[in-house]
């Protein structure tokens, strides 16, 4: 833990609780009819995206998902920004026109959420190419699920990063269900999308090394992060982390939820990473309880402000929807 | 003094040599495109000269080379993607519609996704159903792609190096038939504007419109035809995306009558889209029907006999002209 200061410690506290607000305010806004689209929400996952980005420089790269607001919110997007651009207005973070699944930030490396499962995976192995050839000493981050690890491009990005030894890191983060379907049903214990749940292992088949992380504690995966991140940065290679976690949540706002129990809802909700953490901090001293309220009264603040600032940010104008196809102005 | 000729093949890995001297960001990636020097050559010698780091010959793996090079030309490089034939678009298909055509815009314009991904089209080698097919229609149906179809050895350069240095990502259609087939081309680089229609032969009497082998099918065509009195307008847009409308309206409303060859699928393909536009834009100047000669909707057959009798041809163009003017 000797590398975990007490400054790395507290912002990664904000962090975990900026997306934890934001989705939450997220969820209401979505019910009010506020929000348009599809919404799917990180609740619950926040130690995974903060455990690995604490160890990311600002020009180094991340993929994500379609369960992409964590995961900017991690790498230092601008929470104003990205509000105003998930409810579809001007000065959003990609004017509007992305929205939830497809928002993006280039400036802090965030290469944007995605619609198609696994699909970003092989963009980072792509910007861990790139920088290995310009020589800037950046590495790249692919996110993706339990469900994105049985997509092919993401078994050919490993084996492609394998091969030219590229700066990635592959997080799996197993929220144990893809949609509806569970890795193993609880009563039969077959395999339903994956043969087996050993991600670990079957990196080890590309030649991977890998671990496996409990993804309800920040500093754990943190941890196993700063080893991965390091082995990239040094030029040894890819390495996958296996983070075990769970969405408290649907898979979309709306999702009835009928493949899963309540009983087993509230077993992980147990497992908050953000109740797990606090407790942490106050055990290992790194901060008084004062000073996390004062946190937590901040990132709430500044989740209100970016709710009023999204509410008051006009829509685009409706010409901009023939703009930006290509560089030129041509579509 | 006489400019040299080259051939189709030559002019285009001269265009990818002086590219990647010119500019240390292009890389070029595919499978077999190092050692090998591509399955018909096109990137031959560039892995002597530019080394392993610059020339990257990949695992049979296309969804995940597409996607690198994807990821690289989104963080400052320029890659050059060879998908050996456009049959094989499938398995990749989409990293090429979903992400390289839509970053850009889903993103708000913040982006620019400078890649080129060079691809083999065409019948006439018995190479059948999975290794024959045309499908540029497929790409420029999809916002967001530029679609180069070059016909000369003089455009290939030109159009590769326009490609190659454009802010957008490229598809770019190399007919393997015209891999072979010489032409005047300048040693020193040059481009030529995506968007811009190239008529090859002036005409008073018809227009034809083709695209990479078809265009030579319609300058065939339009010699025999001479012969017959019949005065031929070869028109080749060059690019599908961006397309050169006016250059086409303008011809069509010079000669009154118009056939498209199109050695694409016929169902939805490019010959419609340009007839539509015709009709819509100058149904007024036309004397005749727009005509329309395309592949029909049936996979590429393997034997020689039945794939010459879908694929467009010289005969076919003369045919249909001659009873467009009401002659036989």
């Amino acid at each position: 833990m000797s590398s975990l200061t007490r400054d790395l410690a507290l912002w990664m506290y904000e962090r975990m609780l900026l997306i934890r607000f934001y989705e939450k305010k997220v969820k209401e806004l979505f019910a009010q009819g506020k929000i348009p689209g599809f919404v799917h929400l990180y609740v619950g996952e926040e130690a995974v995206a903060v455990g690995v980005a604490a160890n990311l420089r600002k020009d180094d790269y991340i993929t994500s998902t379609h369960r992409g607001h964590g995961h900017c919110i991690a790498k230092g997007c601008d929470v104003k920004l990205m509000m105003a651009e998930i409810m579809g207005k001007r000065s959003g973070l990609c004017k509007g026109k992305g929205g939830s699944m497809h928002i993006a930030d280039f400036d802090v490396g965030m290469m944007g959420a995605n619609g198609i499962v696994g699909g970003g995976a092989p963009h980072a192995v792509g910007a861990a190419l790139s920088a290995k050839l310009r020589r800037t000493g950046q590495i790249a981050v692919a996110f993706f699920g339990d469900g994105g690890i049985n997509q092919g491009v993401v078994l050919e990005s490993l084996n492609l990063a394998t091969i030219w030894k590229l700066p990635v890191v592959f997080v799996v983060e197993d929220n144990q269900y893809a949609i509806s379907m569970r890795s193993l049903t609880p009563t039969e214990l077959q395999p339903r999308v994956a043969a087996s749940r050993g991600y670990a292992e079957r990196a080890s088949g590309f030649g991977i090394p890998a671990v496996t992380v409990d993804g309800q504690d920040v500093i754990a995966v943190y941890e196993v992060a700063r080893e991965a991140v390091e082995r990239a940065r040094r030029g040894e290679g890819p390495t996958l982390i296996h983070a075990i976690t769970y969405r408290f949540y649907g898979h979309f706002e709306g999702d009835p939820l009928v493949y899963r129990s309540r009983r087993e809802e509230e077993e992980w909700r147990k497992r908050d990473p953000i109740v797990i953490y606090r407790n942490k901090l106050l055990e290992m001293r790194l901060a008084s309880d004062d000073e996390l309220k004062n946190i937590e009264d901040k990132a709430k603040k500044e989740i209100e402000d970016a709710v009023k600032f999204a509410e008051e940010s006009p829509y685009p104008d409706p010409e901009e929807a023939f703009k930006d196809v290509f560089v030129e102005d041509y579509y | 003094m006489s400019v040299r000729e080259i051939s189709f093949l030559e002019a285009l890995n001269e265009a990818l040599r002086q590219e990647m001297e010119r500019d240390p960001t292009v890389i070029v990636m595919g499978e077999d495109v190092g050692v090998y020097g591509g399955v018909f050559g096109v990137t031959k010698g560039l892995l002597e000269k530019f080394g392993f780091e610059r020339v990257i010959d990949t695992p049979i793996s296309e969804a995940g080379f597409i996607g690198a090079a994807v990821g690289a030309a989104a963080t400052g490089l320029r890659p050059v993607v060879e998908l050996m034939f456009v049959d094989f678009f499938g398995v990749s298909m989409d990293q090429i519609y979903n992400q390289a055509a839509k970053m850009r815009y889903m993103f708000g314009g913040k982006i620019k996704v400078p890649i080129t991904i060079r691809t083999t089209i065409g019948g006439g080698l018995s190479a059948a159903a999975q290794h024959s097919q045309v499908l540029y229609s497929i790409f420029a149906h999809v916002p967001g792609l530029k679609v180069v179809v070059p016909s000369t050895p003089y455009d290939a350069k030109g159009l590769l190096i326009s490609s190659i240095r454009d802010d957008n990502p490229v598809m770019f259609f190399e007919h393997k038939l015209l891999y072979p087939i010489k032409g005047p081309v300048p040693e020193e680089p040059y481009t030529i504007p995506l968007g811009k229609a190239d008529v090859k032969r002036e005409g008073s009497d018809v227009t034809v419109i083709g695209l990479a082998l078809t265009v030579h099918q319609a300058l065939e065509a339009a010699n025999i035809l001479a012969k017959e009195g019949i005065s031929v307008e070869v028109v080749d847009p060059r690019t599908i995306v961006p397309f050169d409308k006016e250059a086409i309206l303008k011809s069509v409303r010079k000669t009154g009558r118009v056939v498209i060859v199109d050695e694409d699928y016929d169902r939805c393909g490019f010959a419609s889209w340009v007839a539509a536009i015709i009709a819509d834009e100058a149904l007024e100047y036309l004397n005749a029907p727009i005509k329309r000669i395309t592949t029909p909707n049936v996979p590429i057959p393997f034997s020689p006999p039945l794939e010459k009798y879908i694929l467009p041809s010289t005969e076919k163009i003369v045919r249909v002209v001659k009873a467009l003017l009401g002659k036989r």
